[in-house]
């Protein structure tokens, strides 16, 4: 097949002219564009109200949309449950009397953690909740790990503010609308969280990678401490993510790091807690000088 | 070949303006379409979902490389990075880059078919994918360039299909 007629301008002055202009047009635009992924690396949150008018524009589709399909997975979920009701009831009673016995004991360990810290002086434990939002969609397409929340600053939800689960640590926000904000996901490859090994208390640094699971690197040299099946959890550094939030679970060691998956799957997440910052290494503030010269 | 070829009015003259509006707005306005899914309730943790604007882009313009100037990847373009995550801009640059480097295959090649188009989108699709891994590692760090390579192969896979879909689009739009 020969090729198509392309844009050949013929002998018009005028369509000659038209076609020069479209592509003197087309390649400003390629620098000004190129501009704004300047703008964007020094300030992340240069456009952030264009963006957040996006968000809030298709937000409320995206929340109907999952709220269909929530509907429909539960409802399988419902009938699969009816199916295995004998088996699981009794699997669930086992479970059950072995997790009383446990509760028991972390009600009194929970006890003298608060009594203890009162002695100590301890102001707040970081665990206060902004808000409960739904995870309602993502950015599927694009190689950031984002994740859309059902609320935005009208709720109180502001930039900065860590994310969990009841399974553990999600992410933080890092765009708010109105009705919508957007949290970037601990597996992102631009977010790095302190972490500590429940097992010894060794500290670690866990970084996104960008395809679902977080790498882990030890803050000591030398023998790796991470051994499969160890379960990390912040440890308050940094001051965005509260102190004793379980993060990831270790499936493979090498050498001198470690591949953790994340405890909380966004993906079967429904709800999520917004936190407030928890801030515990400020300086506190400078006392006003007396008798000063 | 796909999708019947309209006669062209005049020689190669600005068509677009004697179209109705319909035969003018509806490519428009299957990009933007194309880039409304990023609003689909799906969470990944892994970039899954092809680029369906970039996807219907590549279809309109290998369909009909008369019909739009150079320039039109700028303000689809603006629309995809408002909705897909990508930082601003991205998509801007990149697509028009792609259409800049489609002007000039257009001009030096001799023979174009099917397999040749293909061909031509995978490569865009290629330098679309990882253009976008790349900014956003510049912008904000990170990313990898393996945890595109199933995005990228699927949207190669799909793309014939978005063809078809724009052939039939463009039936319609030119229909009496």
């Amino acid at each position: 097949m020969a090729p198509p007629r392309h844009r050949r301008p013929g002998f018009s002055r005028r369509a000659q002219y038209g076609l020069f202009a479209a592509y003197v047009v087309a390649v400003a635009g390629i620098v000004v564009s190129l501009l704004l992924v300047m703008a964007a690396r020094f300030d992340p949150q240069g456009f952030g109200a264009l963006r957040a008018a996006a968000i809030d524009l298709t937000a409320p589709i995206t929340t109907a949309g999952r709220t269909a399909i929530d509907g429909v997975a539960s409802l399988g979920d419902g009938i699969a449950a009816y199916w295995r009701a004998g088996s699981q009831n009794k699997a669930l009673r086992r479970e059950l009397e072995a997790s009383r016995a446990k509760l028991v004991e972390a009600r009194a360990i929970d006890f003298e953690n608060r009594r203890l810290k009162r002695l100590l002086g301890v102001v707040g434990d970081g665990n206060e909740t902004v808000a409960v939002v739904r995870i309602v969609g993502s950015s599927a397409s694009s190689t950031h790990r984002l994740v859309t929340l059902s609320a935005g600053s009208a709720d109180g939800i502001r930039p900065g503010q860590p994310v969990r689960s009841s399974e553990g640590l999600i992410g933080r926000v890092i765009e708010t609308g109105r009705i919508s904000a957007r949290a970037l996901l601990i597996t992102d490859g631009s977010s790095t969280v302190p972490v500590q090994i429940i097992r010894s208390g060794v500290a670690a640094l866990a970084t996104g990678q960008g395809n679902g699971l977080i790498e882990l690197r030890s803050l000591v040299a030398g023998q790796t401490p991470f051994r499969r099946g160890d379960v990390v959890m912040t440890t308050g550094a940094g001051g965005i993510y509260p102190a004793g939030i379980p993060v990831a679970v270790v499936t493979s060691v090498s050498r001198d790091a470690a591949v953790g998956s994340p405890l909380a799957d966004p993906a079967k997440l429904d709800f999520a807690a917004v936190l407030k910052p928890f801030q515990p290494d400020l300086p506190p503030p400078p006392a006003p000088a007396k008798g000063a010269p | 070949m796909i999708g019947p070829r309209q006669p062209i009015v005049g020689a190669d003259e600005d068509v677009s303006r004697l179209l109705p509006r319909r035969a003018r707005w509806v490519p428009v306005i299957s990009v933007m379409a194309g880039s409304l899914t990023a609003a689909l309730p799906i969470v990944a943790d892994w970039p899954v979902l092809p680029p369906f604007g970039l996807l219907m882009l590549l279809a309109w313009r290998l369909l009909r490389p008369e019909m739009w100037p150079a320039w039109i990847g700028l303000p689809l373009g603006l629309f995809d990075d408002l909705l897909s995550g990508q930082p601003f801009g991205s998509a801007m640059a990149l697509w028009t880059i792609t259409f800049l480097a489609f002007d000039m295959m257009d001009n030096r090649a001799v023979w174009r078919d099917y397999w040749m188009d293909w061909l031509a989108a995978a490569a865009a699709i290629l330098f679309c994918l990882a253009g976008g891994v790349g900014l956003v590692a510049f912008t904000t760090g990170g990313g990898h360039l393996l945890a595109i390579v199933p995005q990228a192969l699927m949207t190669i896979l799909l793309f014939p299909a978005a063809m078809r879909l724009c052939a039939a689009l463009d039936r319609w739009r030119l229909a009496r």
